[in-house]
């Protein structure tokens, strides 16, 4: 079973990108900012990472970034999940080494066609 | 809905748009009908059936386009692009290179995820298609889709369902809650209302034709029909996209599968001497090549 790793500091948002994600066959592990999250990617890379931006602690810009420089931290998948539904802040996504883009809010086909797009599905 | 009610609506649907509903589907009459009626000031499904049966046409109009509008989104079920950018498009590059041009029918186009899609496939080939006359061509039954679809202005929702996030920040210009389509991609698609039950020899020929999703609502006979007639727009050597659940195998010899391309189909250029009614008995062919 594939993994994914889902940062966010709402709860809400975490339980319900849970539902979704488990009924596409994920295993979830959940992380509250990008500190915990990168912690967690130190012990394990997951397989797919979905990813809010503006988040206490640590950004989710700033932990893309980080989880790109560690050694085989290229691999994971990351989708943003967010918000910030500007260009500006897609564009910034993609060039820091994003692989998609979810502007919230979202729903189960779109989580899936965007985890389609990426080969996840 | 009384059963008379549900007949007359099957009837008046079949003979306006080809919409083949089977006796089970009154829930899916009553669910797109009754917001109509309630927008027209009419308490219900039996009301609305009196209107129509005095004769409104403006109301019939909406009553097949609510009837017959479908879901679609942009680069839906991925492979047929996935043939077009990899198999059918630099085939006709190579084919077509004398006379420098590419004609592509985008059958019931909906709101225009569609053309647009296919659109956005021809851009990524660049110089490759640079001074070329392209010409694709989006029809619908419905003129309310088509006008969105001219508009070319989508929500949020509409451009997160299959479309790549890069393609929305090269081909996209955020209006608000609304993302609209540069006017380069928009310029490349012609509208036009059409019902495919009509006559379309019209459109000239095509070297591509999109139609998926649209067929499996008619009966067999008049899928024949269409298959038939398409034949006959259909340059010889081009290609036929139908849905994933749709195929031209038991309906038409007119077209045949492309064994190595699931959902492609091509001219058939040996058919039998009855046409397809050799495939189905007691079908009746509506035009013969």
């Amino acid at each position: 079973m594939r993994t994914c790793l889902v940062v966010d500091d709402s709860s809400v948002i975490r339980k319900v990108a849970r539902r979704i994600l488990e009924g596409l066959d994920f295993q979830i592990v959940e992380a509250e900012d990008g500190e915990q999250a990168l912690e967690i990617c130190k012990r394990g890379l997951p397989d797919a990472v979905l990813l809010d931006w503006n988040m206490p602690v640590m950004d989710g810009y700033e932990f893309l970034g980080n989880l790109r420089r560690m050694p085989g931290g290229d691999a994971p998948k990351v989708v943003f999940c967010t918000t910030e539904n500007d260009v500006a802040h897609i564009a910034r996504a993609l060039h820091a080494g994003a692989n998609e883009y979810i502007m919230k809010p979202f729903d189960k086909d779109i989580v899936t066609a965007k985890f389609q797009e990426v080969g996840l599905i | 809905m009384t059963p008379l009610d549900y007949e007359f609506l099957r009837k008046l649907l079949k003979d306006r748009s080809g919409l083949d509903l089977s006796a089970d589907k009154q829930y899916l009459v009553e669910s797109r009908l009754l917001p109509l009626a309630r927008r027209a000031n009419l308490p219900g499904i039996p009301e609305l059936v009196q209107k129509l049966r005095s004769g409104g046409e403006q109301l019939t109009t909406q009553v097949v386009e609510a009837m017959t509008t479908n879901e679609t989104f942009f680069f839906r079920d991925k492979i047929p692009f996935d043939h077009l950018r990899e198999g059918i498009l630099p085939g006709l590059i190579q084919s077509r290179a004398s006379r420098r041009s590419l004609r592509i029918w985008s059958a019931a186009c909906s709101t225009g995820q569609e053309p647009y899609s296919i659109a956005m496939c021809l851009r990524e080939f660049g110089p490759a298609l640079a001074g070329w006359r392209i010409e694709i061509v989006a029809t619908d039954l419905s003129q309310e889709v088509l006008e969105k679809s001219k508009a070319g202005l989508y929500s949020q929702f509409e451009v997160q369902r299959g479309l790549p996030i890069q393609l929305l920040v090269k081909h996209f210009t955020q209006l608000g809650e609304l993302w609209q389509l540069s006017a380069d991609i928009r310029g490349m698609v012609q509208h036009r209302q059409l019902n495919l039950l009509q006559d379309f020899s019209h459109l000239g020929k095509f070297d591509v034709i999109f139609c998926r999703n649209v067929l499996i609502y008619f009966d067999q006979e008049t899928k024949a029909s269409i298959f038939e007639r398409m034949a006959k727009v259909m340059e010889p050597d081009g290609t036929l996209l139908l849905g994933a659940a749709e195929s031209v195998v038991g309906i038409t010899d007119a077209f045949k599968p492309n064994q190595e391309r699931r959902g492609l189909y091509q001219i058939n250029p040996v058919r039998s001497p009855r046409g397809g009614a050799a495939l189905l008995p007691g079908l009746k062919v509506v035009a013969a090549r």
